[in-house]
């Protein structure tokens, strides 16, 4: 560390050295552009374990976590969340994708490849002696420019017209890229239901908290449904209980049908027979009262937290009282919200007003095996669903439930703001041929930072190009020129090899919101990262 | 400089920063495809000799010295199961067969290794530089038109009845004819048949319970009437009853306690414990005689039931039963016709269930308690017999392996010939369409074909027969024309399925075709493999 040393060491005038940086030699530190040079590195080769998965023929990762599970997925933000990775400036990329993810939902595959290709252009800028700061305001200027001249030229749909084609084409287009691809209009339709079910129309706003997507192994990608309803994965407290309940009136209960377990400290001492024979009736009027309770309530089926003792689940069973027991807390609440019903906490408080209403609730079997779920449908209050997928294997199950999340997320958006942009790379390229267009009339040097994002712009065309086995820069130059010849034309990457470029005519498009957000996280990432020029590690060696 | 900044130098000297921590792997590309490949491939390799009637079984032994119990048996969940392995590939392979073992229960072997011929396929086709997006195009449309001619060559015999159980009979004799039981094939083929028949198109397994006693040969193995309870009837009790009335409760018999929280009992003297344990004695006999007013003259208990309540009841004429579990309790009230019962305040004696004839019979040593003639006529017990623990273990695979087809079978009602002609048929249709396709996708469709014809090679190769010879021939008589064409495993030549009763069923051989594409497509799209650094494990 000779000449890490120097670097950090002063000299007073009588030759003594001063401390600037404690413990220093047990830190590594790089800085200047030899900083900023390492942390673009380290985030290309993020954006480059991602490349690969982009588009329709995008490829699969295999994630085995540190207890050995395998999980498959092309999703970005899925690879990203569970690599598991170390290095800093990587670890902002994988909130960026993350960030992506909550806020739209798809595209963060996207997102981080851009990222990496602004930086990768921002590399070369730095090599030419630009100041990072530079470099970081011209990229913000030319995605203001791409974002205004996207906007300009998107395209207002009428999302609901023709039985809502449009919305099955655009998570068609979103399940495309997926391992269910084979399966993309059945589930797409059933994404468009099922936000449709839930969605307010008229505040155009999608409350994903009445949309549940539960996986249960086993059947095949086609016995995916959804049900106008909640589900539970739990069964019927008593083997021999109703199965089926018409016009349900639930009671829903935070306490256990047990004894009571007062909270204080107490003794309980019995000294003679006679209390002795008190106590046992005392009991045996506590599991009475409970039903009584709960039948004078004029609830014919009850969702419980807690447990049931033998005698109280008998008792339930002998009054005709269908129960679940042992509900989650998160799944009480969703069942309470749904069928309007009040979480009662003590039996005392129940009453009539407080039950909640569902249509229909049953219990439903699965294959040779034993497993059961709860089926609560037609519920009062709320229109909850939930997508049961069903799939070969558990992590085919696992990856269409992150597909369909991605789906219903598209076809939220379009709901939200049914502006949009096309797909298949085409957005891009106009916005960098917007940006190269105006790029000339900029006095200041940002001129070169401007003309590095519009490059870098086209590297999304050139990864789709890449992954379908086309020449991507051919493709690239030559989707350019059709559009700049012909501003009108919507031409993308053809990557389905089905021959046609126009993406207006293969209906692939994403919501504007989408791309808007992919440009401005991406261009706010890398400033980010530009900024850093000095960073101190503790070293491997402390 | 120095630390985890560094990263390494690549070849071109440019700085490859670390991104993941120390222990994590990261392979890409042909690497990564390759480790697949080679992992599930391995797999599909390991069950490959158990496939078929002449197939090996395999010894499965614990990896923990302090268990030395071992597994022998041909069933590829079981196998797959029990394998210990890390390569992710291989993980999905094994996913795959305890699903098929879970959707159908069998046809698991045929799954592992369809998947791993398919995969064996595509690395061909990948060394010559055809993209695995493409070869998935082309075996997508490879299944749907193997799934296609799968459909039209199934039938439905379900009008007939005595047709429909020939089919039955048939199905079940070529999943018997690869196991254990192939000895004692058509014992097994009647027990089973006629145990699925009584359910009367419940697709309930529970109904048909399995009694495992060693001794005696598998030939001994019976099919009892109504349901045998591996349980002892208490002492003094009767061992015989006609039309009892019978109550099956889930309360405890033995002191009772009181579960008020926090009670205690505390006297001060001698008279007062006394006093107590007469109130006890008191409040045992009160639940007792509550019991006794439904008027039940069999009284089973899951929990156990202590000596006192036990003589009352016998001193009543009441035969006891104690400590049945929580499967006996719920199989028993559904065959009974019985509610379980917890509190008994109001006697109504529509609550307790009834069978014909109540006994005690003796299976090998053991007493057992049998009931016959139930109310609800559906349920069954199947009793082996058989030498050692771990042929009634793979005895009871190959049994369930058999119900579950029939249970499949009934309940899809269609049934195809087996044999290999159904794989060849499909193989041909595949070949066909490969020919209309234009571009690489028609290779694609190719390789799939070929990887359906591998499994009656295997099949013939397992039995020792010269596959190359039988599988062409198979496939000249199949595209000839033959709708019978099929390999008689037993003579090693081509024979006719139909005379020879070789039939499958339709939905088991659909969900293997399936879902083996279904992870074979699943590996092959895979480019990235990225293993974390694994968890520390504290104690080690």
């Amino acid at each position: 560390m000779a000449s890490a040393q120097g670097q950090f060491l002063a000299f007073d005038e009588f030759g003594r050295p001063f401390i600037v940086i404690r413990e220093q030699e047990k830190r590594a530190r790089v800085k200047g552009l030899e900083a900023q040079r390492a942390n673009i590195n380290a985030a290309r080769a993020v954006s480059n374990l991602l490349r690969t998965s982009l588009g329709p023929k995008g490829m699969d990762k295999i994630l085995v976590s540190q207890d050995g599970d395998v999980t498959i997925t092309n999703d970005g933000a899925t690879i990203m969340e569970k690599m598991d990775v170390k290095h800093q400036v990587a670890k902002l990329l994988v909130e960026l994708s993350q960030s992506q993810d909550n806020e739209i939902g798809d595209g963060t595959t996207g997102v981080v490849i851009l990222a990496g290709a602004l930086l990768e252009s921002a590399l070369n800028l730095l090599d030419k002696g630009l100041h990072p700061l530079r470099v970081c305001d011209g990229f913000e200027r030319a995605c203001a420019i791409a974002v205004k001249h996207l906007e300009a030229t998107s395209q207002e749909l009428d999302v609901f017209a023709n039985n809502n084609e449009l919305l099955k084409k655009a998570a068609v287009t979103c399940l495309c890229s997926k391992v269910v691809s084979n399966r993309q209009n059945e589930l797409a339709a059933i994404a468009v239901e099922a936000v449709l079910d839930v969605a307010d129309i008229k505040r155009k706003d999608v409350n994903f908290e009445h949309i549940k997507v539960e996986g249960k192994p086993g059947g095949s990608l086609e016995d995916t449904c959804l049900i106008r309803g909640i589900v539970i994965d739990k069964d019927m407290s008593h083997p021999q209980m109703a199965k089926v309940v018409k016009d349900a009136k639930i009671a829903i209960l935070t306490c256990p049908f047990e004894p009571p377990k007062p909270k204080t400290k107490h003794k309980l001492e019995i000294s003679n027979a006679e209390d002795y024979r008190k106590l046992y009736e005392q009991e045996q009027q506590y599991f009475v009262k409970m039903i009584e309770d709960v039948k004078n309530s004029g609830s014919n089926i009850v969702i419980c937290q807690w447990g049931f003792d033998d005698e109280a689940n008998y008792l339930l069973h002998a009054n005709k009282l269908p129960a679940v027991r042992w509900v989650g807390g998160v799944e009480i609440e969703l069942i309470a919200m749904a069928t309007g019903a009040r979480i009662v906490p003590r039996f005392s408080e129940l009453s009539s007003e407080k039950l909640g209403r569902a249509a229909c609730v049953r219990e439903i079997g699965f294959g040779t095996t034993d497993d059961k779920m709860i089926v609560i449908e037609g519920c009062a209050n709320t229109s909850a669903v939930t997508v049961l997928v069903r799939g070969g294997n558990k992590m085919i199950v696992d990856e269409a439930k992150r597909c369909l999340h991605d789906a219903l997320c598209v076809v939220r958006n379009l709901i939200r703001d049914s502006r949009i942009v096309y797909g298949g790379g085409c957005a891009e390229l106009m916005a960098s041929l917007e940006i190269t267009k105006v790029v000339d009339m900029e006095p200041s040097i940002e001129q070169y930072a401007m003309r590095g994002f519009a490059d870098a712009l086209e590297d999304i065309s050139n990864a789709l190009a890449e992954n379908s086995g086309l020449n991507p820069i051919e493709t690239t130059t030559w989707l350019k020129n059709e559009m700049k010849n012909d501003p009108s034309k919507r031409y993308g990457v053809d990557c389905n090899g089905v021959g046609i470029n126009d993406m207006k005519e293969l209906n692939v498009y994403e919501s504007l919101q989408s791309k808007v957000q992919q440009l401005q996280l991406a261009t706010q990432v890398v400033r980010m990262i530009l900024k850093i020029d000095d960073v101190f590690a503790p070293s491997e060696y402390s | 400089m120095s630390g985890a900044y560094q990263g390494k130098l690549d070849a071109a000297g440019n700085v490859n920063p670390q991104i993941l921590s120390e222990e994590a792997e990261d392979s890409r590309g042909e690497m990564a495809r390759m480790s697949s490949f080679v992992g599930a491939i391995a797999v599909a390799d390991l069950v490959k000799t158990t496939l078929g009637p002449k197939g090996m079984d395999k010894i499965l032994k614990s990896a923990d010295p302090n268990e030395q119990k071992i597994t022998v048996t041909n069933d590829g969940a079981t196998i797959l199961k029990s394998l210990y392995v890390d390569n992710p590939a291989a993980k999905i392979l094994i996913d795959i067969s305890k699903t098929q073992d879970d959707e159908v229960g069998d046809g698991t072997t045929t799954v592992a290794v369809f998947a791993g011929e398919l995969l064996r396929e595509a690395e061909q086709l990948i060394l010559q530089k055809i993209h695995p997006q493409i070869i998935i195009q082309g075996w997508r449309l490879a299944v749907a038109e193997a799934r296609k001619t799968l459909l039209s060559l199934a039938w439905d015999n379900n009008a007939d009845d005595e047709a429909f159980r020939k089919d039955l009979e048939n199905v079940v004799g070529t999943t018997l004819s690869s196991k254990l039981l192939v000895q004692e094939k058509e014992h097994f083929i009647a027990l089973a048949v006629d145990s699925v028949l009584r359910l009367k198109g419940s697709d309930d397994l529970k109904l048909i319970q399995v009694i495992k006693k060693a001794g005696g040969n598998l030939k001994d193995s019976f099919l009892a009437d109504g349901f045998v309870l591996e349980k002892k009837i208490s002492n003094g009790s009767v061992r015989l009853m006609q039309n009892p009335n019978i109550m099956v409760a889930n309360t405890s018999m033995d002191y009772d306690k009181i579960k008020i929280f926090g009670s205690k009992v505390k006297v001060d003297s001698i008279e007062k414990v006394a006093e107590i344990e007469a109130a006890e004695r008191e409040k045992m006999r009160r639940k007792v005689d509550k019991i006794l007013s439904y008027g039940p003259n069999v009284f089973i208990n899951r929990q156990l039931i202590y000596d006192y309540p036990e003589s009352l009841m016998v001193e009543k004429g009441v035969m006891v039963i104690e400590h049945a579990d929580f499967d006996g309790v719920e199989r028993l009230s559904a065959v009974l016709g019985a509610e379980i019962l917890s509190t008994f305040d109001n006697p109504d004696s529509s609550k307790l269930g009834s069978c014909g004839t109540i006994e005690e019979i003796i299976i090998g040593e053991d007493k057992a308690i049998s009931f016959k003639n139930c109310q609800e006529g559906r349920a069954s017990t199947i009793v082996l017999r058989g030498a050692s623990s771990h042929l009634l273990d793979e005895a009871e695979r190959s049994l369930h392996d058999a119900l579950c087809v029939l249970i499949q079978t009934i309940k899809n009602k269609r049934v195809i010939f087996g044999g290999g002609h159904s794989e060849m048929a499909m193989s041909n249709a595949t070949d066909a369409l490969a020919k209309t396709i234009p571009g690489k996708k028609s290779l694609a469709i190719e390789a799939f074909g070929r990887a359906l014809r591998k499994l009656p090679t295997i099949i013939a190769d397992n039995g020792g027969f010269d596959s190359s010879e039988l599988v062409s021939e198979l496939r000249a008589a199949v595209n000839n024309g033959s709708k019978t064409a099929g390999i008689d495993m037993n003579k090693g030549v081509l024979g006719d399925m139909r005379e020879l009763g070789i039939k499958e069923c339709l939905r088991v051989k659909e969900q293997a075709l399936l879902s083996a594409s279904e992870a074979a497509e699943m590996i092959l799209r895979v480019d990235e493999i990225v293993t974390c650094a694994p968890r520390k494990r504290e104690g080690y």
